[in-house]
């Protein structure tokens, strides 16, 4: 029995010139349908590079990502990312930036007013329906992620990647789209693969967090269950025994067992 | 007695507190209107430093003109002397007394549209081409040294070239206006498609849009701010070269009505069409100017 969505034992080698890098190594992770899985490295540990494996934008040199049974093995809305720097079209107002990709996923299946209501729906998920008129370069970074993820959320994807969604982001505007995901994550059960260098968030909103060892050839080095009921509250959780023993222990592997070396 | 006023004003405006609210009634009026009139005033006076310092210089230049040039023996025609003899040519631009006796305006209008022509061509051949060698690579090593070289040639060399392929002066001054105005069409356009931010193609790449889509979608808006500056910097060379090769083949143009003019020995005239020229020349750049930041507005800002 196949799992819903498969990465099979990827490995990733970046050539240029004569030197060869290997990058990732025998990569092989299955996720549930609905679950929540984190990755997290230090930077430079290439779990870009593995997002952007299961997202299509980089192709594996061995190896391959299954999902629903189907090997997939370039970008599509099925994997929808939201990218780190936002990537929304500043020449687009914020209701057409959601509105082209509504248009795309669903322009032969849906009716004009359908997809109108379709974009405004998802831009009422992220609470951004006020700003829908403005082009992103008037809105905040938080208010581009929302967006961001609203675009993403209007594919209906299989599997939503998140690549740092918060990294640009300060800590209470942060916490802050955290919840708003946590809550979306809740309500339409997604499947959702993110990459994060940041234990609290990991702890915070995975059902798993996979922990990659240092580059070069990073491979999985851990994978913990985070056993925590959900829906989880942020305030509860700071004083939660098995919150801080997660915590602890995605600590330890990446500030014990897997030092990253260059940093400092 | 001097300080003792003061010392009785302060001790005075101490104990009557409840009266500053009754003041600050009758105060916001005077206030607005005050605002009103000191936005009036700016916006004047930011029209006056706008309009005046240039109106100065054009006075002193043509007193200075009008100096150098009164003298006997002077060889070019003072300000006063084009004033009188190409009266008719200031005031009235759309006059026509004859066949060959039209004003200025019209004139201008023929060049005009030649220039309409030529440039159309090459605004929409220039976006093809450079949209092809700034998604190309081999297309850009291929073409781009064979452009470099070709841009540096000047309009009226193709001249001989147009004019023995079309055997018509029409279509050859419109010629010569495509290949001086398309290189940096060309140049520029490719150069803001290889521009194209990694993040838009993934952007892309993830919706899956087609070939159309993203060319529309994607690579003009966002190669549009390179696009029009190749665009202002040919309707430029466009409106140089038109003058220059109606001087040569002649017609209705205002460049021909130079050439003519000289032959004829109209001094006065060939001023006021210089002026016109420039003029024209000033606005067409505006237009284009202004239609790129209607075209690209947001598009810069991130």
């Amino acid at each position: 029995m196949t799992s819903y969505c498969k990465i099979d034992h990827v490995d990733k080698v970046f050539r240029r010139g004569n030197t060869e890098t290997c990058v990732l190594k025998e990569i092989t992770l299955d996720i549930e349908k609905g679950e929540y899985v984190s990755i997290i490295g230090h930077s430079g540990c290439g779990k870009s590079t593995l997002l952007n494996i299961v997202a299509g934008l980089t192709e594996a040199t061995t190896g391959g990502v299954i999902l629903e049974g189907k090997h997939v093995d370039e970008p599509g809305p099925d994997r929808a990312v939201v990218f780190q720097n936002h990537s929304l079209l500043p020449w687009l107002t914020v209701y057409d930036n959601v509105r082209l990709a509504v248009d795309k996923v669903f322009g032969g299946k849906k009716s004009r007013a359908e997809r109108d209501a379709w974009t405004l729906h998802n831009l009422n998920l992220v609470q951004m329906t006020h700003a829908k008129d403005k082009r992103p370069s008037e809105i905040s970074g938080g208010m581009k992620q929302r967006v961001g993820l609203a675009r993403a959320l209007a594919m209906e994807p299989k599997i939503l990647l998140l690549d740092e969604p918060f990294g640009a982001l300060d800590a209470l505007t942060r916490a802050h789209l955290q919840d708003t995901v946590m809550g979306l994550h809740q309500k339409l059960g997604n499947t959702v693969m993110m990459i994060t260098h940041d234990v609290d968030e990991a702890v915070l909103l995975s059902d798993r967090i996979i922990m990659m060892t240092n580059g070069p050839a990073a491979q999985i080095g851990e994978i913990l269950t985070v056993p925590i009921a959900r829906p989880r509250k942020r305030l509860e959780l700071v004083t939660d025994a098995t919150f801080l023993k997660c915590r602890q222990r995605v600590l330890e592997f990446l500030y014990e067992r897997h030092r990253f070396v260059e940093a400092a | 007695m001097n300080m003792t006023v003061a010392k009785s004003d302060i001790s005075a405006s101490i104990p009557s507190a409840p009266t500053p609210p009754a003041a600050a009634k009758i105060v916001p009026l005077p206030l607005k209107q005050t605002a009103m009139n000191t936005r009036l005033r700016a916006g004047l006076v930011r029209v006056a430093s706008a309009v005046i310092p240039p109106l100065v210089m054009i006075v002193l230049l043509l007193t200075a003109w009008q100096l150098l040039c009164m003298r006997p023996g002077a060889t070019l025609p003072p300000p006063s002397k084009i004033w009188t003899e190409a009266y008719d040519l200031i005031v009235d631009p759309f006059f026509v007394a004859g066949p060959q006796d039209i004003g200025l305006g019209w004139r201008v209008l023929t060049s005009l549209q030649r220039v309409a022509i030529g440039y159309g061509l090459a605004a929409l051949f220039g976006i093809m081409l450079g949209t092809l060698i700034g998604q190309s690579v081999w297309a850009m090593r291929g073409l781009d040294p064979i452009f470099q070289v070709l841009r540096t040639i000047s309009p009226l060399a193709w001249l001989p070239i147009s004019l023995a392929a079309f055997r018509d002066s029409q279509p050859s001054a419109i010629f010569v206006i495509f290949i001086t105005s398309v290189w940096p069409i060309i140049i520029n356009t490719a150069v803001g498609i290889r521009n194209i931010p990694q993040d838009y193609r993934n952007v892309a790449a993830v919706l899956q849009l087609n070939h159309f889509e993203f060319f529309w979608k994607i690579m003009i808006p966002s190669a549009a701010p390179y696009i029009f500056t190749g665009l202002r910097i040919g309707i430029g060379l466009s409106w140089l070269a038109i003058v220059a090769a109606e001087m040569l083949t002649g017609g209705v143009g205002i460049g021909f009505f130079i050439w003519d003019a000289w032959n004829s020995s109209r001094l006065p005239d060939i001023f006021i069409a210089l002026a016109y020229i420039g003029i024209v020349g000033f606005l067409l750049d505006r237009i284009v100017a202004g239609m790129a930041s209607i075209v690209t507005r947001g598009t810069s800002a991130n």
